[in-house]
């Protein structure tokens, strides 16, 4: 073997041969599959909100007028299918309510206006601009869309929790337990989650592609939760936020929150 | 060769028993799964070939395109336009999991973890907080990861 020479004329008709079968194999194969290979095609939904990025404005004056009012949490939880645990600990919440001191924690003093110190204020996802969750999730789970909103791909979630411990504001919650037989009323048209992993509010990315604003500004029947495009100066969310003096939750942490509160 | 009179013959044996398996079955019917077709509508978002062998990967491409990248409509082979929803979509006309999915995965022995949050049919007639039920829940795989 080792001493017989390879002529150069046989090896090009062996070269061209072995390319001929190549190409009748790669045809035949691709025959036999149908040739179904195609590109699945995808659009937004024709009536989609769009925004550069979204911002909540909260207007604490008024619900301080009215401090038994939970419009907002019940319409989100409900619709959500967010649980019910009796455990305290357990506790899933996506949007509450929390007192001054406790949400803007360097803002507050024993001097303060007696009615600010006892204002009970809505907190929530703040959907920052710098998501120091989104920087920590170990599997992009967790993400910031172009339009600002921070989301959470349940399919993702590997339940390491280290978006809980980078987030600032507590706005996560674990599900310890199968969240499941703690719903009473179940939303049938949007999903649970499963024991394992993380959730929290999601800016209603789904209701916004339907076309509708988020669940929780649509079920405030005093207007105090205003939903808009930062990015537009001519948006009500801007014109608010020129208007009235407002704070975000912990600006020194340089998160850039997108949910302000009108004091 | 030396001993051919052993190896030629061992190799065919060899061979023989490894497609044994194949041998066995040629000529008998291969088992049938039979699933619950929708009776009010007649064709997929793709046709039925495609479906049968690509579901899972037009699936996961739903989920991402609808999630991860804001999407929310699908442009078929035809043209013809579906929103991507999975309880509010693909299981408003497939309106049974255990007729319809489970016949099938249950026969190929996989076990997609999509109703430990999306909401099948049946459990929208039963709810959770029945007892039966969260029995069944607590024998699902307690984590897909």
């Amino acid at each position: 073997m080792g001493n017989k020479k390879i002529k150069r004329r046989n090896f090009l008709k062996a070269a061209g041969f072995a390319s001929l079968a190549g190409a009748w194999a790669a045809a035949t194969a691709g025959f036999l599959s149908g040739q179904r290979v195609k590109a699945q095609a995808v659009k937004p939904t024709p009536n989609s909100l769009v925004a550069g990025r979204w911002a909540l404005v909260i207007d604490t004056r008024i619900c301080a007028e009215h401090p038994e009012c939970r419009d907002c949490i019940e319409a989100c939880h409900k619709w959500h299918n967010v649980p019910r645990f009796p455990d305290k600990q357990h506790e899933i919440k996506w949007i509450w309510k929390t007192h001054f001191h406790n949400a803007f924690p360097y803002q507050s003093h024993e001097y303060d206006n007696e009615d600010v110190k006892k204002r009970e204020v809505i907190v929530l996802c703040n959907h920052c601009e710098h998501p120091p969750c989104v920087r920590v999730c170990p599997t992009q789970a967790t993400f910031k869309r172009e339009d600002g909103i921070v989301m959470m791909d349940m399919h993702r979630c590997i339940g390491c929790r280290f978006c809980m411990g980078a987030c600032p504001y507590g706005a996560r919650s674990f599900n310890w337990l199968d969240p499941r037989p703690y719903i009473k009323e179940p939303n049938m048209a949007y999903p649970t989650r499963m024991k394992g992993v993380v959730e929290k509010c999601i800016f209603c990315f789904d209701k916004l592609h339907e076309g509708k604003l988020p669940v929780c500004v649509r079920a405030c029947k005093y207007g105090a939760l205003t939903f808009g495009d930062l990015a537009d100066p001519h948006s009500k969310v801007n014109e608010l936020l020129r208007k009235h003096f407002n704070i975000r939750r912990k600006v020194n942490l340089g998160t850039g929150p997108s949910v302000f509160y009108i004091i | 060769m030396h001993d051919a009179g052993k190896v030629i013959p061992g190799i065919i044996i060899f061979v023989v028993f490894v497609t044994l398996p194949f041998w066995w079955n040629v000529g008998k019917a291969v088992p049938k799964v039979e699933v619950e077709l929708p009776k009010e509508y007649t064709s997929c978002v793709e046709d039925k070939s495609f479906m049968i062998r690509e579901h899972m990967k037009l699936l996961d491409n739903w989920r991402n395109e609808v999630v991860r990248n804001g999407y929310g409509v699908y442009v078929n082979s035809k043209g013809q336009t579906f929103h991507m929803k999975f309880q509010e979509g693909c299981m408003k006309c497939h309106s049974s999991k255990e007729r319809f999915c489970d016949r099938c995965h249950n026969f190929v022995a996989v076990k997609p973890y999509c109703w430990n949050c999306h909401i099948s049919p049946e459990e929208k007639k039963g709810w959770a907080t029945k007892k039966s039920n969260v029995e069944t829940f607590s024998k699902q795989p307690a984590s897909h990861h």
